[in-house]
């Protein structure tokens, strides 16, 4: 056997094992702790991809981190006070014919999954106007829609279905397919509820919708995910999905303490423009 | 001294002043901090006094802009400080003398006041909700849920106040609320009413530099 063949024979062997025993780990101790949780179907969505993901690169990653490992113990100088320079290098037709083939098949599976992952559910994303993934709603239920209404520097959300009522504060019922309306009353900002895992841009005047289907109860954090303004780093606000007869309770005390509030507001609407109000001064 | 120790010398006398202008600049940069306005104690808790003017004073670097000011009881002692320092888990009363005149909220849903420890006080009366066309600011720390409309004073008066400083003879609406202040932190407040003239939409200028319509709450 030449020296060549000698050491593909080792490394392989070297890359084949660790990756048995590292895809594993990767996929069953370190995947289930990957971001963001598993707060919704949508965000548990988003692990799985993750996993998968990560499954897929480990591979190839050991197999650059085990060459540089084997290359540096096989190839080192043994006799370091001679140093001459080792054998030129020449291309292998077939290793680079291969290493295309694979790594172009790994990255049209994953484009292949990812999109097909996309239409199955918006993985809770900003889909514009007019969404294209619309999951199912759990059976028995209806969508809820809640619209997120961001501006410098404080989401509120608005409540279309409970008499147009706008809060300060967010809680959600379990199990439910929520329907988020996303949209600005002055510059870009977005909205960010990481542990369900969404996601949506807030344009002024465009309505931005992204679905998620809550799980059991949670606390979750809401954060402005676009620099907009000086108190951006304060745009932020927690929220909670809550059992559904905690969140009819809680829905019916907004819609009473707001209530003055609520007969100033216009029509609810998928998108508002204000006025550009200047100070007269 | 030859020639090259000469230039060795003063290598390192040039570079030792280039060390001690950064130190001397990160050091100022550090120890300057706005200046805050304390609450006034009080048997019932503590009292802050703030006002409104349509452009900060004339010496300001920014005599256009719309600001907020710490003041006295009598509206004498103006102080352009937009941190107020507070004792944690008090009430906190506040007066606000708005001198600046009405622009309207871009959300309604700012025209409910929100987070107080009882009614609020508008001109001696006790206000429930407001027209949204009429504020001229508001006063809010969204982290406590603190939201309080201002409504302007009336643009028709013969004897508004344009820039700071104002006195109470001139026209201005008082503003008066309770609030309990949280645990020690820094928590931001600001106005929610697009206020900054001259800027897109009215959201730049003071709007986005703290010391105008935006500050901190010291509670300490």
């Amino acid at each position: 056997m030449t020296d060549e063949r000698h050491h593909f024979r080792n490394f392989a062997l070297l890359w084949i094992i660790s990756s048995v025993i590292v895809t594993p780990i990767v996929i069953w101790v370190i995947g289930p702790g990957l971001p963001p949780g598993n707060g919704s179907v949508e965000a548990s969505g988003q692990v799985t991809d993750n996993i998968v993901l990560l499954a897929m690169a480990t591979p190839v990653a050991l197999l650059v981190l085990d060459y540089l490992a084997y290359a540096a113990w096989a190839f080192r100088e043994r006799t370091p006070e001679v140093v001459v320079d080792g054998p030129p290098i020449r291309g292998n037709s077939s290793l680079q014919f291969w290493w295309l083939i694979v790594t172009t098949t790994l990255v049209l599976v994953l484009a292949g999954y990812g999109t097909a992952r996309l239409l199955a559910d918006g993985s809770g994303g900003g889909q514009g106007p007019n969404p294209i993934a619309v999951p199912a709603a759990p059976a028995g239920t209806t969508v809820l829609p809640v619209q997120v209404i961001a501006q410098q520097w404080q989401f509120t959300y608005r409540w279309p279905t409970f008499g147009g009522v706008e809060t300060r504060a967010i809680e959600l019922p379990t199990n439910t397919l929520i329907r988020f309306n996303v949209t600005s009353l002055d510059v870009i900002h977005s909205f960010w509820a990481y542990q369900l895992g969404v996601k949506a841009d807030a344009n002024p005047g465009v309505n931005n919708v992204a679905f998620v289907t809550t799980k059991g109860p949670l606390l979750f954090n809401v954060r402005c995910a676009e620099l907009c303004g000086v108190w951006h780093g304060y745009m932020f606000n927690d929220g909670a999905v809550v059992p559904r007869a905690q969140f009819a309770a809680w829905i019916a005390q907004q819609r009473a303490q707001y209530a003055p509030a609520t007969k100033n507001l216009p029509p609810y609407s998928q998108t508002y423009f204000p006025p550009p109000l200047r100070r007269g001064g | 001294m030859t020639g090259a120790r000469t230039r060795a010398f003063w290598t390192t006398v040039l570079g030792l002043a280039v060390l001690a202008a950064i130190g001397l600049y990160i050091g100022l940069y550090l120890i300057n901090v706005p200046g805050s306005v304390a609450a006034i104690s009080t048997p019932t808790g503590s009292q802050l006094y703030v006002a409104t003017v349509a452009t900060a004073e004339a010496s300001d670097p920014h005599p256009t802009w719309v600001s907020y000011y710490g003041v006295n009881a009598s509206s004498s002692d103006w102080r352009h400080d937009t941190t107020f320092q507070v004792p944690p888990n008090t009430l906190i009363h506040m007066t606000i003398y708005q001198y600046d005149t009405a622009t309207g909220l871009r959300n309604p849903y700012f025209s409910q006041p929100a987070g107080t420890v009882g009614p609020v006080i508008i001109n001696g009366k006790p206000t429930s909700v407001v027209d949204p066309t009429t504020p001229g600011h508001t006063f809010a720390i969204p982290d406590i849920g603190l939201s309080v409309p201002l409504p302007g004073a009336p643009s028709t008066a013969k004897n508004l106040c344009t820039q700071a400083p104002c006195s109470l003879s001139q026209a201005h609406v008082t503003v008066s609320f309770t609030f309990r202040s949280p645990g020690k932190g820094l928590y931001r407040w600001q106005c929610f009413v697009p206020c900054g003239a001259g800027f897109i939409q009215g959201n730049g200028g003071p709007m986005q530099t703290v010391g105008y319509m935006g500050g901190f709450l010291k509670v300490v």
